[in-house]
């Protein structure tokens, strides 16, 4: 209960400011002790508003604490520990500071009791999180760092919008139920939107994820996307709308898993489907559902940091990530393999796993809605991800045909930091009942019986199946160095084609037109010099010498005339 | 141990066809006895597809099968070379040097 007042991002942003300006051990002593004392005192901290300011009239509420913002306040804690520890051996200052204000920035957001603190943390999450992409220092993770940064500020600068419109609409700034109704409630509703990942806004992610650093990612995959997933459970739980968003974003991204070859891309699309669920989750919006969807937030962000952690620690190991260069990796990094295969499990929702009860609420929430054909999507989603996400990636890094590489398990600290995480997906799938008490509602759902458990398993069991019958016959796509399309290929070939041929067009004609206004310019200066240009005339370029003798003449005459008048 | 790419002739697990074969047929017993389950433990379903024989199994294998062929077919027309986007706002002359430069930087 002390000093109440004091805002989780508070002890995150100074801690950065620290941070930038020690090094070594120490630095590392207080990275990591930030996250725990941090912790410590949000688990004191009661529900209320326990900040409170006035801005031009308007009440702002910086730090508002209830069960929905909470369960986030907790998560982001967990996933900023995992994710500082797995990055101790970064000497990289930039990424260090930039590491702390991003987690202190996306606690911020679900902090936040009013719209305009929540664009304030919005736009940090934006700012702060872009240098860890950046670091990465190729031209690549240059040119996505900035496609990211454009769309995340546009994502900010819609929701400034909305809140304006919404206070002049509502007269108060208070963030809570929003809904679908007039300008407001689609601006911010887009806005959310594309933080979310949305169906056709979702190339930010899947461009900037992978662009980013090993340990850069662990944190990317964490905080942005809950953050809008906090935002939309806040402000539209119950939009039906939500369903069908959600139920295409599940499935869209498999096929694209399918035949991506880097395997952090892979997961970068795993990522949307598992925003998928959580999103489907906020539209049926029943108890059952949104506790679904806010759980499974929490444990994906734990599962999904697991699986970036362990394709990190290939890439930090093998200097490769593209499925079509490694293979055989079990060998020499046995520990490695062990705990991806825990964080695959846990994103298949295996029973035990964390993901299964989290998925299963909102599967059932979904049957007990009526929504039938959404129900047969998800399932169609859960084996897909299986099969991409739970397959795929440990398949092909791990297994598979032995590329040759031979490198150890990662450092220490890496390891050490998978295996907290995955003893907490192993922890949350076995004992759920300690993370399903925090929940915002009370629902006593049981997903420990007899039917879900077998049909689940029948479900994962003939996924692999089908898996190894088509490896078995050969069909399965093998992993192919390519780029493949997605709708991104609109902003980043088709529109700067467009625009290029536009101006193209606009400057050859005007070169035209400047060329035909030349010519015409030239023909009548010609014209001119050509009346003009006999001995002695206006503009001819040689006087006869007769004509030079006549001016002087002139001159002295006139000399001569003038003479008499000054006598 | 990072003596990578050296020549390595230790035995591993998988190396031995016994063990791929003796793992595989543990997972198509694991399989056949999953699907037998579905007659033997009495089920209490929500949906009415739900009492479909078999429909969990087969919806899951049959559901991949049909996942990866498309997104094989997908292939067809979504795919490009790796650097299709790497000579975006490059000069010609850079694009040569500049794809591979780095492309596997990995922090310090």
């Amino acid at each position: 209960m002390w000093m109440l007042e004091i805002p989780p991002f508070l002890p995150f942003f100074i801690g950065a400011l620290i941070a930038a300006v020690t090094r070594g051990a120490l630095r590392n002593i207080i990275m990591i002790a930030i996250p725990v004392i941090s912790a410590i005192h949000l688990w004191s901290v009661p529900e209320g508003i326990h900040l409170q300011l006035t801005f031009l009239d308007y009440q702002l509420d910086p730090y508002r604490v209830d069960k929905l913002s909470l369960m986030f306040g907790y998560v982001f804690h967990i996933a900023a520990f995992i994710a500082i520890i797995y990055s101790l051996h970064v000497r990289d200052t930039v990424q260090q500071v930039s590491a702390l204000m991003y987690a202190g920035s996306g606690l911020g957001a679900v902090f936040a009791g009013d719209l305009l603190t929540l664009f304030v943390f919005w736009e940090l999450l934006a700012f702060t999180s872009v240098f860890l992409i950046w670091a990465r220092k190729t031209d690549r993770s240059y040119a996505a760092g900035f496609r990211y940064l454009i769309i995340q500020v546009l994502s900010g600068v819609i929701l400034l919008a909305g809140a304006l419109f919404y206070v002049a609409e509502k007269g108060t700034l208070t963030f809570d139920f929003i809904g679908l109704e007039g300008i407001a409630g689609w601006l911010i509703f887009i806005a959310f939107g594309i933080k979310c990942a949305f169906p056709m806004a979702h190339n930010w992610l899947t461009d900037a994820y992978p662009e980013a650093t090993v340990t850069g990612t662990v944190f990317l995959s964490a905080f942005t996307t809950k953050v809008a997933v906090y935002a939309l459970a806040r402000g539209y739980p119950g939009t039906e709308l939500l369903v069908y968003i959600g139920a295409a974003m599940t499935c869209f991204p498999i096929f694209f898993a399918v035949i991506e070859n880097d395997l952090r891309r892979v997961l970068a699309y795993s990522l949307i489907n598992q925003v998928g669920f959580m999103v489907v989750g906020i539209g049926i919006g029943t108890a059952l559902a949104l506790n679904g969807a806010i759980s499974h937030a929490f444990n994906d962000v734990i599962f999904k940091g697991l699986l970036f952690m362990s394709m990190g620690a290939v890439l930090h190991m093998t200097g490769r990530i593209n499925g079509s260069d490694l293979g055989g990796l079990y060998k020499t990094m046995p520990k490695t393999t062990v705990l991806c295969i825990v964080g695959a499990a846990s994103i298949s929702a295996f029973p035990l796993f964390s993901g299964f009860v989290s998925k299963s609420m909102v599967m059932s929430a979904a049957l007990e809605n009526d929504y039938n054909w959404i129900w047969l999507m998800l399932l169609f989603a859960s084996a897909g991800v299986f099969h991409h996400a739970g397959i795929k990636i440990p398949y092909f890094a791990f297994f598979a045909h032995d590329s040759g590489i031979r490198v150890s398990d990662p450092p220490n600290n890496m390891l050490m930091a998978m295996f907290i995480a995955a003893i907490l997906c192993i922890a949350i799938g076995v004992y759920p009942s300690a993370l399903y008490s925090l929940l915002p509602y009370d629902t006593g759902y049981n997903p420990y019986d007899a039917t879900h458990v077998l049909a689940q398993t029948q479900l994962l069991f003939f996924s692999a199946l089908a898996f190894v019958w088509l490896n078995l016959r050969g069909m399965y796509p093998p992993e192919l160095p390519s780029t493949n399309l997605d709708f991104e290929w609109v902003y980043r070939r088709l529109l700067p084609n467009a625009l290029q041929k536009t101006f193209a067009v606009i400057w050859r004609s005007d070169l035209a037109i400047r060329q035909a206004f030349m010519i015409k310019l030239n023909d009548g200066l010609t014209y001119l010099s050509r009346r003009h240009r006999g001995v002695s005339s206006l503009l001819s370029r040689t006087h006869p010498s007769s004509s030079m003798v006549m001016w002087v003449a002139v001159i002295l005459a006139s000399y001569l005339f003038l003479s008499f008048f000054m006598n | 141990m990072s003596n990578k790419n050296m020549e390595d002739d230790k035995t591993y697990f998988f190396d031995k066809e016994k063990n791929v074969k003796r793992l595989m047929h543990i997972f198509y017993g694991c399989c056949a006895l999953l699907f037998v389950l579905d007659f033997v433990i009495h089920r209490h379903v929500a949906h009415q597809w739900e009492n479909l024989w078999g429909f969990y199994p087969l919806y899951g294998f049959v559901g991949c099968v049909v996942l990866v062929l498309i997104a094989s077919w997908m292939r067809t027309f979504l795919m490009r070379p790796e650097d299709y986007y790497a000579d975006e706002g490059k000069n010609d002359a850079d694009k040569k040097t500049d794809n591979n430069v780095g492309e596997q930087n990995v922090d310090a």
